[in-house]
């Protein structure tokens, strides 16, 4: 087609171990606005690099309509250069700077020799006013107005710059709807300029409200490509999660139906708990031996709830009881006192110790939660780390090797062990198995359910819906930051839990 | 047999060992007699007893320096200002006479090391409370410690005249080891003893690598900081209390001169990572010796007090930049690139 | 009224307004305190540019060198050692003034470049890289010569003691003789430094990619900038300057020590910082320094004119005051956190 503005074909990319990309086309027309979909580890993001030129990719090409020569970019200035711009998701400008400056810098305009500060302002402003932002003030530091003014700006640099093809990396995840929808006529103008907008969200609604074609990948693999029109939303997420999707009229509706648990104290109910920008307030309540699941997709405000919950991030309304008491947990320790455990979802950043021996990040739970003064000794380490070595059967040539020298998998479980160590009655595990061979995927499912005979509670967050069917006896539903609603056992089929998490099908 | 070799050279203490070990060599070939200990009036004299002896401040003060460095990823600069607070207090508060000290001398040393206490408690305010970075917020009392040195002796040098006063920086009477040796000594132990029957070196190490994970196993990071910030405190003010005992006098301006940078340096050479995390105190400990084994050399080779500091500053950059994470790149780069070329060339 | 305010001045405006004010109240309440000391006499204003000028030159660079982000703890020795050379080289060497100051300003560039390579490309902590720099130059000082050396250069002393007249602000003293204040070419100097290093700020692209990378170095790379030459230049221009803030002080003192200008390094971040210098990067304007470097001047001159004080308490009150300056800057910081 004539208006092809870019394609890529055939590309193939690899990380140490890893597939990240096999043999995967896009194509981008000129004047559309396309959205690039995929869970996590997808590839969309790889995708995204290799054309800006932060990654290199082993094979395949890609092809601009704008050069006669195939495209290859070996930094994002250079892709910059040659009419790629990118919009990211954490905003990549200098806030101590005016708003002018952020739009210009690099290539501000001169007049002998010197920086013509009248004229960088008088461009910014007029530039502004084009995306209908006349009121700001271009002199001001970036760092005055909010993020989505601050996005906007970002948007502004990279029209400036006259780009062919227009990168938005997730760029509605700190806007409000108001700013949303300026953010989406920005786009429509753009798209009406003919230039190439791809676009990628978490958001579904969105994508259906702004865009006109969809490409999904998974697991690195190209799934396929779909005017928006053809694809409604529950098979979007069925695409997405890569399960087949027997037809919408399975669905059944997402109803709020309670067991009778009316004479059973909860193991820990929440009340209007919620963290200003992350999560909304939400009520929910936990009895004593169920595995609960947490679904949604990812930016769904999931972990954020777990985190609130935790005190990792600490709410700011709402109050919690543990087992009908009320509990006050303003920092982790707390909630550890009061029988908790929590695997975080990123385990480098938050999860392991790196530099820390597998003994070590095994005991430091239990250590904290006794106190500093009652050191475990040594007997009782070295029995601890034996034991759940053997429990879990973690691989491991010597116990007092640091624990980064350990596979994702391993580590995963010496975090396990950490908190099985410390013999919680409620158990949060945010992703648990991300990123581990499936070996240890299903060991760590049976590891959940036979934790559960034995009286745990454990609060599952999975990507995997079918992972989660195996494990969870009830599910709360997340979207957008918000908990939206509950299935229980008898309602929890896939084909409920995608049209769940899709949700909005009605408003359609 | 690789293996066993493999083994030693990665471990943390080979380095300041060999380190420690060159200098050694190089000073009995420059002094033949350098390990010879002679017995002068019931006390050890000698060259390697001079070096333990004169180590012993900055043992001290490496050892507070490590748990700094290794809990914040910065270091204290103040220490050498903040021995001289100590001494001037100490010196202040038992007087100048020569019969009898103002107040009892375990008061008055008691009352240097809280002064000391309370310079870390101010740095420690800084770095664990406000979050200022570690050198600027110690850079403060780098300068001003002098100052207040100064002002309690009042711009004087304070002699301390009473004979018994030399004793912590000299012999005691029958022992033929300096006192300095025993006090380093003291301060190691305990602070092994405390690392080792607390879960505080386990807390340290934590924060230093991944304070967010810390965080989240229970750890109050900010505690942490400020209680290895309050040691150095105190690590300061016993070293600050020898310095002055071997002069028996507070001299603000030169008390703990340039010893920050022995200090860092200490740390360092002991193959501890100035970007915090895991840390060996045998390796401070060793590398403090090396230091003064250095220093000791430098002196016997005439170079003066004044000028040791610009071959201590070389040492620094050289070790810093081998241990930064840019030259390993570099490195690891040119070994790949010299290992493919070999394997062409087979 | 305040609404007004709040909505044209930002922090960094805030941080910069206190330090002039303050410098006014300090200098007005010296004038009325110290009123027969001759406190308000012109000569004794004109004193705090003729004693800092050096510190003006030395704290503009430091400026420069805190806005990447950075810091340098060396500039004390630095200046130190720039008066060592000159001297040594002057009286012992006999080499002409003019030579002596261009070999040293090679120095300072040179010795820039170096801590620059260690900071931009080695990726070391400034601080360490300094506080190393720092030991350096003060060895290296002691290297040269250990004893005192007074300068008795004829060219040297001539440029030293040039004085450039203001009639207009004469006054009679007691005895009716005339007074006319006067400064020395040294103020100059540190005036078009001051004054060509705040258009380069400006009005440069390396002036706003200083403030660039201090901002957010990882934005500042994706928008396209050269972070790493950026940084180097800046800490090559500080090493220039610092010399040249040397050349400056020692035009005050003619003479070169070992001890010459120890904790002058503090100084230099303690007038940045009051000058609204934030140590996060990213933020600082040398009109702001230079308040910062007068507001030490005048502390100085309260001490030495209040007579019975120690001199040791210029430099109690000047690290009290960059602690609370920073304790400030925390709080700021801290207060825009949570807004966000």
């Amino acid at each position: 087609m004539s208006n092809d503005l870019l394609t890529m074909r055939h590309i193939t990319k690899n990380f140490p171990g890893v597939r990240a990309l096999n043999d995967v086309d896009f194509t981008l027309r000129s004047g559309e606005i396309h959205a690039l979909m995929g869970e996590n580890g997808a590839g969309k993001s790889t995708l995204i690099k290799v054309l800006t030129g932060v990654e290199d990719f082993e094979e395949g090409e890609v092809l601009v309509s704008w050069m006669d020569h195939p495209l290859i970019n070996h930094s994002p200035q250079e892709a910059q250069k040659k009419g790629i711009s990118t919009v990211y998701q954490e905003i990549n400008l200098c806030p101590n700077l005016s708003v002018a400056e952020n739009i210009f810098i690099g290539r501000e305009p001169k007049k002998n020799g010197m920086i013509d500060w009248k004229k960088m302002n008088d461009c910014a402003k007029k530039l502004l006013k084009d995306l209908n932002l006349a009121h700001i003030d271009v002199t001001k530091s970036l760092e005055h107005y909010s993020v989505a003014i601050q996005q906007m700006v970002a948007i502004a640099r990279a029209v400036d710059i006259e780009s062919k093809i227009l990168i938005f990396d997730e760029p509605t995840s700190s806007l409000d709807e108001l700013e949303t929808e300026k953010l989406f006529q920005i786009m429509r103008q753009l798209k009406n300029k003919g230039v190439g907008i791809i676009f990628i969200t978490h958001f579904l609604e969105q994508v259906y409200q702004v865009c006109d074609r969809i490409t999904v990948l998974r697991n690195g693999e190209l799934v396929g490509e779909y005017l928006i029109k053809d694809l409604p939303r529950v098979q979007l997420v069925a695409k997405m999660l890569g399960k087949d999707f027997d037809d919408l009229a399975a669905i059944k509706k997402e109803g709020i139906e309670k067991r009778d648990r009316a004479n059973q104290v909860p193991i820990l109910s929440a009340k209007n708990v919620g963290h200003r920008g992350t999560i909304k307030p939400f009520d929910a309540e936990i009895f004593a031996g169920e595995v609960i699941g947490l679904t949604g997709l990812l930016g769904s405000g999931r972990s954020e709830m777990v985190r609130s919950i935790y005190g990792a991030d600490r709410p700011d309304s709402g109050e919690l009881s543990i087992k009908g008491k009320k509990k006050k947990i303003s920092a982790p320790i707390d909630a550890m006192k009061a029988g908790m455990g929590f695997l975080p979802e990123d385990r480098k950043a938050e999860g392991i110790i790196s530099d820390l021996s597998v003994r070590e990040n095994i005991n430091i739970a239990l250590q904290t939660k006794r106190g500093m003064f009652r050191p475990l000794n040594q007997r009782e380490r070295a029995e601890f780390t034996e034991k759940y070595i053997k429990l879990l059967q973690i691989k491991v040539a010597n116990p007092d090797s640091p624990v980064k020298q350990l596979s994702g998998g391993n580590q995963q479980k010496v975090i396990l062990a950490r908190w099985l160590l410390t013999n919680p009655d409620f158990l949060i595990l945010d992703e648990p198995t991300r990123g581990i061979d499936v070996g240890t995927k299903t060991e760590i499912q049976k590891l959940v359910l036979k934790l559960a005979e034995e009286g745990m509670t454990i609060m599952f967050i999975s990507s995997e819906v079918d992972e989660m069917l195996r494990t969870v006896g009830r599910m709360y539903v997340l979207r957008d930051g918000e908990l939206v609603g509950e299935l229980t056992e008898d309602q929890m089929n896939e084909n409920a839990v995608m049209a769940a998490i899709a949700g909005g099908e009605k408003d359609e | 047999m690789s293996k066993l070799f493999q083994k030693i050279t990665r471990s943390q203490l080979f380095l300041p060992i060999v380190a420690l070990i060159l200098v050694l060599v190089f000073n009995v070939i420059k002094t033949p007699t350098f390990f010879k200990i002679t017995i002068m009036n019931g006390t050890l004299y000698g060259f390697i007893i001079d070096i333990i002896n004169r180590a012993s401040e900055l043992v001290i003060l490496a050892i507070g320096m490590t748990v700094v460095v290794a809990s914040s990823a910065g270091t204290d600069i103040s220490v050498g200002s903040v021995a001289a607070v100590s001494a001037a207090i100490i010196c202040y508060s038992l007087g100048p006479s020569q019969e009898a000290y103002k107040v009892p001398y375990l008061v008055g040393i008691f009352l240097g090391l809280m002064g000391g206490m309370l310079c870390g408690v101010w740095n420690g305010f800084l770095v664990a409370k406000m979050k200022i970075q570690p050198m600027v917020a110690t850079l403060i009392l780098f300068t001003a410690g002098r100052g207040i040195a100064q002002l309690i002796c009042a711009g004087q040098i304070i002699h301390v005249e009473k004979v018994e006063y030399r004793l912590l920086g000299s012999f005691l009477p029958g022992v033929p080891l300096p006192t300095p040796v025993f006090v380093a000594i003291l301060v190691i132990v305990i602070t092994w003893a405390i690392l080792r029957y607390t879960a505080l070196g386990m807390y340290i190490q934590a924060v230093g690598i991944n304070s967010k994970a810390g965080r989240l196993v229970g750890i109050n990071s900010s505690a942490i900081i400020f209680l290895t910030y309050i040691y150095c405190g105190l690590c300061s003010g016993i070293s600050g209390s020898i310095i002055s005992s071997r002069i028996a006098a507070c001299d603000a301006n030169n008390i703990g001169l340039n010893y920050e940078l022995d200090a860092i340096l200490a740390v360092a050479l002991g193959g501890n990572s100035l970007g915090g995390g895991k840390f060996s105190l045998a390796g401070s400990v060793i590398g403090a010796i090396t230091i003064q084994a250095l220093t000791t050399s430098l002196y016997a080779m005439q170079v003066t007090a004044d000028q040791l500091p610009i071959y201590k500053a070389i040492v620094v950059v050289i070790i810093v930049a081998i241990q930064s994470t840019e030259f390993k790149k570099w490195f690891s780069n040119l070994k790949r690139k010299y290992a493919i070329k070999a394997e062409a060339a087979s | 009224m305040i609404k007004f305010f709040k909505d044209r001045i930002d922090e960094k405006t805030y941080l910069l307004l206190i330090t002039i004010l303050m410098f006014i109240v300090m200098y007005g309440a010296g004038m009325i305190i110290y009123a027969d000391k001759g406190f308000a006499k012109p000569q004794m204003f004109f004193n705090l540019f003729i004693n800092n000028a050096g510190l003006i030159v030395t704290a503009v660079g430091m400026t420069m060198v805190m806005i990447t982000g950075g810091i340098d703890i060396s500039v004390g020795s630095v200046v130190g050692l720039t008066c060592m050379m000159l001297a040594y080289m002057m009286e012992f060497m006999k080499i002409p003034a003019g030579l002596a100051m261009a070999i040293v300003l090679v120095y300072g560039i040179l010795f820039g470049c170096v801590q620059g390579f260690l900071v931009a490309y080695l990726k070391i902590q400034p601080f360490i890289v300094t506080l190393a720099g720092m030991f350096f130059c003060r060895g290296l000082t002691a290297v040269i010569n250990s004893e005192m050396i007074n300068i008795s250069n004829a060219v040297f002393l001539k440029i030293a003691q040039f004085k450039i007249y203001f009639p207009f602000l004469a006054t009679l003293n007691k005895k009716g003789k005339l007074i006319t204040p006067f400064i020395y070419p040294s103020v100059i100097i540190a005036f078009v430094v001051l004054i060509l290093i705040y258009i380069m700020l400006k009005y440069t692209k390396f002036g706003r990619a200083i403030y660039a990378v201090g901002g957010n170095e990882q934005s500042a790379l994706l928008m396209g900038l050269n972070v790493r030459a950026t940084k180097m230049k800046t800490y090559i221009f500080n090493g220039f300057l610092a010399t040249l803030g040397g050349i400056l002080f020692c035009l005050n003192t003619c003479a070169g020590f070992v001890e010459q200008a120890r904790g002058f390094e503090m100084e230099a971040i303690a007038s940045s910082v009051i000058g609204g210098t934030l140590l996060s990067g990213g933020v600082g304007n040398v009109i702001g320094s230079l308040f910062g470097v007068l507001i030490k001047g005048t502390i100085e001159s309260f001490i030495t004119t209040q007579g019975t004080l120690s001199s040791w308490w210029t430099r109690i009150v000047i690290s009290l005051l960059l602690a609370f300056f920073i304790v400030l800057q925390s709080i700021f910081a801290s207060i825009k956190a949570k807004n966000k």
